[in-house]
């Protein structure tokens, strides 16, 4: 099985400050799922951020679908940022759109024609129980009802990633399984997915997710299989 | 359709661009009136050196009319006989009294009183050298004649329309650099007010081309609702003023009547300027994306 992400010695400074991220070195299997934990300020975010190309490392490789994408001019950037799909921890609706039209921007950023995007969206949002919500602004949504407009919208494309900040911090348990269970098919589809979160009791939903434990910037992997998967951990 | 829709939406209520409407309007209408200024205006600058290129005027001054309408006929001979002259025109003394009555009253007609003779004439070209041979001509045969051309009598008039004319280009380049100026500042405040949904935009995949576009549209309906009203007002404006220079019948004004062309030209000045706030906008916001991740 093909890595899909690799990390070579990665820091990340924002600024003038200390390193937020050190010596950050890992592999991720395609078509597996993995947990990132740690502790609030741990640089869950930071290391996610840098996953989705919303931020270069300050030193170290990063490769993307086997493309080192440090170096990698701006304008080849959207080709990547559209195979994966991110839910950001906090959101990032756009305002002035509705719930429908937020879902739909994925579909028609990439140039999906707008007879193929009404189907697709209108499953997202029955999904995640927001049908009838469709034409709601986000600012009318509660919180937990924003943040499955957010994940409807980042796998709506059908990602070849799915990096997802949180996804469950603002719902109930039983929106939270639905949720992660939702994860789960995409994953099982072969989405490599991440999921960034607090929540101890989503980790045991997905047995055979990969942890990955950030502490003070610095990646834990004491078995050393991050960095070299081994390829039974992987899910097909 | 309904994507066109959508997308507008993702930049509703833009701040700072919508009060380019009223800026356009005000840019449009002064810049297709200074444009007009210096159409007319140029047009009977056309019309003075065209009709008085190479137009002379002899004048006969002789206290005796006989010995003087002798002498004026041996002249306009003369004339006629030089081939740079292409036509000559003795004025006929009851035009000539006609002329003068505003000044001399109405016995500006009295035989007792001495009247020039004039003769008019045109010749092959404005060359000096023509006139030169010309005067050499006349004065053979009339050493005291006088000869003037028209067009030293209306240099200073020409000077006057040229430096019209300049002027008026020069208020349309600078309304244009200011035009330009007001859009980017539009654009730089509207991209602040959306900076977090370009954000997301890029996050999405967008290109800068596709983020571009969105502000461009609005840029494009704003400039065109602005410029429109700007440009039919200013149209107008120009119509009512041309009429008046109809109604006058002068021989100069009427050269400042606009041509078929010259209305073309103030027709497509508003749409060069919406394709030039167009471009303007399309730049800042490029330049600014280009400075995002
Ligand atoms: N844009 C930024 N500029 C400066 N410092 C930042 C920035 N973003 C994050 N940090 C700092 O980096 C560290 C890690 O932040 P990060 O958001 O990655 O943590 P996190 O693990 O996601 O925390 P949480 O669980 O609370 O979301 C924090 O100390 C934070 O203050
Ligand atoms: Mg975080």
């Amino acid at each position: 099985m093909a890595n899909i992400v690799q990390f070579e010695n990665v820091g990340l400074r924002y600024g003038t400050g200390p390193e937020t991220l050190s010596d950050v070195s890992f592999a991720l299997g395609s078509g597996a799922f993995y947990f990132l934990t740690g502790a609030s300020g741990a640089g869950k975010t930071s290391l996610l951020r840098l996953l989705y190309l919303a931020q270069r490392p300050s030193r170290g490789i990063i490769r993307l679908f086997g493309e080192d994408t440090v170096m990698l001019p701006r304008d080849r950037l959207p080709g990547f940022r559209r195979r994966i799909g991110v839910v950001f921890q906090d959101f990032r609706l756009v305002p002035h759109l509705s719930a429908w039209d937020n879902v739909a921007l994925p579909l028609r950023v990439a140039g999906v024609p707008e007879a193929q995007v009404e189907q697709p969206v209108h499953e997202m949002l029955a999904w995640v129980g927001l049908a009838d919500r469709a034409r709601a602004k986000p600012a009318t949504l509660s919180g937990g009802e924003q943040q499955r407009v957010a994940i409807a919208r980042a796998v709506i494309g059908r990602p070849e990633m799915l990096v997802a900040d949180e996804p469950t911090g603002n719902v109930d348990p039983d929106m939270a399984e639905r949720l992660l269970h939702l994860f789960d098919s995409l994953n099982r589809l072969g989405t490599t997915v991440v999921v960034a979160t607090h929540d101890l009791h989503l980790l045991s939903r997905i047995p055979d997710a990969i942890m990955m434990r950030l502490d003070k910037g610095r990646l834990l992997d004491p078995t050393g299989s991050l960095r070299y998967p081994p390829p039974d951990r992987a899910r097909s | 359709m309904r994507r066109r829709a959508s997308e507008r939406r993702v930049l509703d209520e833009a701040g700072g661009i919508g009060a380019m409407t009223g800026v356009m309007a005000i840019m449009v209408f002064l810049t297709v009136l200074a444009a007009a200024l210096g159409l007319g205006t140029a047009g009977a600058a056309r019309l003075l050196t065209h009709d008085l290129a190479g137009r002379v005027t002899v004048q006969v001054v002789e206290g005796d009319p006989v010995r003087r309408d002798a002498l004026t006929a041996r002249i306009a001979r003369t004339l006629r006989g030089q081939a740079e002259v292409r036509r000559v025109q003795p004025v006929a003394p009851a035009e000539l009294a006609r002329l003068l009555r505003p000044w001399l009253g109405e016995d500006g007609a009295d035989p007792a009183l001495p009247m020039p003779a004039l003769i008019d004439a045109t010749l092959r070209d404005d060359a000096a050298a023509t006139l030169s041979r010309v005067t050499a001509a006349v004065r053979r045969v009339a050493p005291a004649a006088r000869i003037d051309r028209h067009e030293s009598w209306m240099a200073p008039v020409g000077g006057l329309l040229h430096t019209t004319v300049l002027l008026a280009a020069g208020l349309v380049a600078l309304m244009a650099a200011a035009t330009a100026a007001v859009v980017m500042l539009a654009a730089r405040a509207g991209l602040q007010t959306h900076r977090a949904t370009l954000e997301v935009m890029h996050m999405l995949g967008s290109t800068d081309v596709q983020v571009a576009r969105l502000f461009q549209r609005r840029v494009a309906l704003d400039a065109a609702i602005g410029g429109g009203v700007g440009a039919l007002a200013a149209l107008a404006v120009t119509s009512a003023v041309q009429a008046q220079v109809a109604g006058l019948g002068s021989d100069l004004l009427g050269g400042a009547a606009l041509t078929r062309g010259d209305w073309a030209v103030l027709i497509a000045l508003p749409f060069a300027f919406v394709a030039l706030a167009m471009l303007a906008a399309r730049l800042t916001v490029v330049r600014a994306l280009g400075r995002m991740l």
